[in-house]
């Protein structure tokens, strides 16, 4: 077969330093186009519930809901309220769908890790090639989200986009840690379910979502605190309509989720560089 | 050398395999071959000893080495959410190659895969000789210069194989270097230049497989079975008989350089066979005679 490259003969070794090249500098680039392709083939799902769900949870809390809600929340209609906590809650969705199953298969039920492996492409590549494409498909679920909450007129500031970015960093923070943690499964014998059903769940009920973490007791609270959701839901209703909490607040949660994110990272890297190199 | 905490997979295995040359690792199940593949390969990192890949250090020039690499995997790993020619071009931007040389590659591969008509096709809807020949097809998308095979044949049909056979025996006239582990006796015999055997992750012997199987066989070998109680009480009638024997469960193997001659000389003992057979020797012997045991248990 010819290489059609270059017809100077090399030594093999000259080869392979040639051919490590690329793979070293974009490999994890390759990876995410990997993930695009096999993402392509839900491009429906991904619209369809990327449209729907905004739709219809705009419009049954935000307009339904919020008939019966008579509560003062710092002069701002429910819907105002509640449309950037959804858009944060979405990207939390998109990294319990991404981070769980696809890695599990990655790994093992159909070890397209290991074939990766073996290619010049590193485990830490790998790792970040899922990153990069997941954060990817967020952003898309996430304009999605705020174009339809700008057709709701549900995001009355001027810097509102940034709600984009803010929930994009709740999706990765809490998305790396949940893909550092189904990286050291081994078999999913309802680990995963049971993150759907006991983190997933109950972060979205007592981050702040629906009503202010203040209604509840303070023995409660602590679960916004640690909750990711809770810190981009605050971040994004910041640059939604002004929410206004001191200045030192929206440091935090920037700085949390940074950490998550980071921890979460190389926590999965460093699982991806032992697994795979057993 | 690798360890698993207290365990040595592989402990004592040293080989040179030159560039054009086709190199097998025989042994059984749990030998140390696989750990020995992934070593090769640049992906399990090795807890001492030394290792030279294309004149580089694994450790040091992973990437580097993969990328000259072509590896089959003893499991496939095909990507099942891809179909067929997708995951020859997704393979190949993993080595960086431009889309549109890889793109041409690939149709060359399924067409030397046989696989031309399979393109667009799921790949859970391949034949198991199929996926084997895409999963090659997958590794020879860069080019390279060394194809490490593990166990390329196992769990096919008669008829898948040597299709497979053929195309690997293609590669190798090409100048691909073959490096392959396999515990299959035709398969080395019919694919290797040279081969190691491999047994509880050290090297037993070391040859061409006509070396081998003259060093540790004789010629010929003379088959009996007297059925499966008598052939113990049987085998200590037939002291003196042949070079040498062996006493299976279900028969006995002599060996010696003229078979038919040994088969007289028993009957002539008054000893009746139910089934006799001679035939000449394999690799499968030479494993016997060093290991005491039989490839596949």
């Amino acid at each position: 077969m010819s290489h059609g490259l270059s017809t100077e003969p090399r030594s093999d070794t000259a080869r392979a330093i040639a051919g490590g090249r690329k793979p070293r500098r974009w490999g994890a680039w390759y990876v995410a186009l990997h993930r695009f392709r096999v993402m392509k083939s839900y491009t429906g799902t991904v619209v369809v519930a990327g449209i729907g769900n905004p739709l219809i949870y705009l419009y049954a809390l935000g307009v339904g809901l919020a008939t019966i809600v008579d509560v003062d929340l710092g002069g701002v209609s429910y819907l105002v309220f509640v449309a950037p906590a959804l858009l944060a809650s979405a990207a939390i969705t998109v990294a319990s769908e991404e981070f769980t199953y696809p890695i599990m298969l990655g790994y093992k039920w159909n070890p397209t890790f290991t074939g990766m492996s073996a290619s010049p492409l590193r485990p830490t590549q790998i790792v970040d090639g899922v990153m990069i494409s997941v954060a990817v498909r967020m952003t898309v679920n996430l304009l999605l989200f705020f174009a339809l909450i700008l057709v709701f007129g549900a995001a009355p500031s001027p810097i509102a986009f940034l709600m984009i970015p803010a929930g994009l960093l709740g999706g990765l923070a809490f998305g790396a840690v949940l893909m550092g943690y189904t990286s050291t499964l081994e078999e999913d014998t309802g680990q995963l379910a049971m993150v759907m059903r006991f983190v997933v769940l109950p972060m979205t009920l007592f981050s702040g979502t629906f009503f202010p973490l203040s209604t509840f007791p303070i023995a409660l609270q602590w679960i916004g605190w640690i909750s990711p959701l809770w810190h981009s839901t605050e971040l994004a209703r910041v640059f939604s309509y002004g929410y206004a909490e001191p200045i030192w607040l929206t440091v935090v949660h920037v700085a949390y989720l940074v950490a998550l994110v980071a921890i979460g990272w190389a926590w999965a890297r460093r699982i991806a560089v032992r697994r795979l190199g057993r | 050398m690798k360890r698993y905490g207290d365990f040595a997979a592989v402990d004592g295995i040293s080989f040179e395999v030159a560039p054009g040359e086709s190199f097998g690792l025989l042994g059984p199940n749990g030998a140390g071959k696989s750990t020995t593949m992934r070593m090769v390969g640049a992906v399990s990192t090795r807890t001492a000893g030394d290792l030279s890949v294309l004149g580089l250090d694994p450790d040091a020039f992973g990437p580097e080495i993969r990328s000259q690499l072509g590896v089959v995997p003893q499991s496939d790993n095909l990507d099942t959410e891809l179909r067929v020619r997708e995951n020859l071009l997704v393979y190949g931007r993993y080595f960086g190659l431009p889309g549109r040389l890889v793109a041409k590659r690939a149709d060359e591969l399924l067409a030397f895969a046989q696989l031309e008509e399979k393109g667009k096709a799921k790949v859970d809807s391949l034949s198991g000789g199929m996926k084997r020949r895409l999963t090659i097809a997958r590794a020879l998308i860069n080019d390279p210069r060394v194809l490490l095979l593990d166990e390329p044949t196992t769990g096919l049909d008669p008829q898948a194989r040597h299709i497979l056979w053929d195309r690997l025996f293609r590669l190798k006239e090409q100048g691909t270097t073959l490096l392959l582990t396999t515990h299959y006796m035709d398969e080395a015999e019919q694919l290797c230049d040279r081969l190691v055997v491999v047994d509880k992750g050290t090297i037993m012997a070391e040859g061409t497989p006509a070396e081998l199987i003259r060093r540790y066989s004789s010629r010929e070998v003379l088959e009996v079975r007297f059925g499966s109680d008598r052939n113990s009480e049987v085998a200590e009638r037939l002291v003196g008989i042949g070079d040498r024997m062996e006493v299976l469960p279900d028969r006995i193997l002599v060996y010696s350089d003229d078979g038919e001659a040994e088969l007289v000389r028993i009957t002539d003992a008054g000893l009746h066979p139910i089934t006799s057979l001679v035939r000449r020797s394999s690799l499968e012997d030479v494993f016997l005679r060093l290991t005491g045991r039989s490839l596949i248990e």
